[in-house]
């Protein structure tokens, strides 16, 4: 199953009118959370919003994650080790108040399990190539450095 | 004991929060957010729930200032600790006045510049971190690692 999500905050039709015209291209069952948008998908079931539980148990059956930009999505992707496809929403389209999401995907470019879609023609070539791939569980070691700033700044 | 108040929005930043706080748990910790589900969800008690707010809802931003106010004005913490957005920097206000420490943790969202609530944070907490090195000065905001 492939889980599209673009957070609680803010509508990203773009995202989700793109994976509904791919979704029956893709050879399997598509679930999308599609927040505040106003487009209403016709090829995959989708919610508005789901409960941190039913989320959690979406995210643990998927095979892959469409999803914005957004950081709470690229930090549970790599701890579950699903590969993700971001498109960072832009201000310019009135997705987002401004581009911080286009900086978080061209910093998160090429870094294992992620796969940044620049324009919605990008989607369906990313998917094929996260689709085939296996995140290693990896913790990155400046985590635990900024673990040890905390806990000196605390004491 | 330390008492800590570990703040974040609900979505990126609380997943933010969730991952950092096995450096100050062994502290007595109260959390707030803004989701009422996302505490328990994570196995935590000792929360209290905030108005979501940012700068487009003025009448949600002033109920969120004023419960800050009141959770920091009775919880007394030691240390007050925020990975954004605008509640959370709320609290770091509050923690200001109330004389406790304050640490603001930047999240790694912010690769180009600071948010809004960041750049102000960077004035007024005790210590800023920012999770790029780019984005650090020599007198603050620091960087001190990242989470990815």
């Amino acid at each position: 199953m492939i889980l599209v999500t673009v957070g609680t905050q803010l509508p990203f039709d773009r995202l989700i009118r793109a994976m509904d015209t791919l979704a029956p291209s893709l050879g399997q069952p598509v679930f999308a959370q599609v927040g505040k948008g106003k487009f209403r998908p016709r090829n995959m079931e989708w919610q508005a919003t789901l409960d941190a539980s039913e989320f959690d148990r979406l995210l643990n059956r998927a095979s892959l994650i469409v999803s914005h930009a957004g950081t709470g999505t690229i930090l549970l992707a790599q701890n579950m080790r699903k590969p993700l496809v971001i498109m960072a929403r832009r201000s310019s389209l009135g997705e987002h108040r401004n581009d911080h999401q286009v900086a978080t995907a061209k910093q998160m470019t090429g870094r294992p399990g992620v796969h940044v879609a620049e324009t919605v023609d990008d989607l369906a070539p990313s998917i094929a190539i996260a689709s085939r791939e296996e995140v290693e569980a990896a913790i990155p070691s400046q985590r635990e450095q900024l673990k040890a700033a905390i806990r000196e700044f605390v004491g | 004991m330390v008492r800590v108040l570990a703040v974040s929005s609900g979505g990126g930043h609380w997943e933010e929060l969730m991952l950092l706080k096995d450096a100050f748990d062994n502290k007595a910790v109260h959390f707030a957010t803004t989701f009422a589900d996302l505490p328990t969800r994570a196995g935590i008690t000792e929360a209290t729930i905030l108005p979501d707010c940012n700068r487009s809802s003025k009448w949600a931003a002033i109920s969120c200032i004023w419960k800050a106010f009141n959770l920091v004005r009775l919880l007394r913490p030691d240390v007050v600790i925020s990975t954004g957005a605008a509640p959370g920097f709320f609290c770091i206000v509050a923690g200001k006045l109330f004389g406790a420490k304050t640490l603001w943790i930047e999240s790694f969202a912010n690769a180009e510049s600071l948010s809004m609530c960041g750049k102000l944070a960077a004035r007024i907490a005790d210590r800023t971190i920012v999770q790029w090195e780019h984005l650090a000065r020599p007198q603050g905001p620091h960087f001190a690692g990242a989470l990815l």
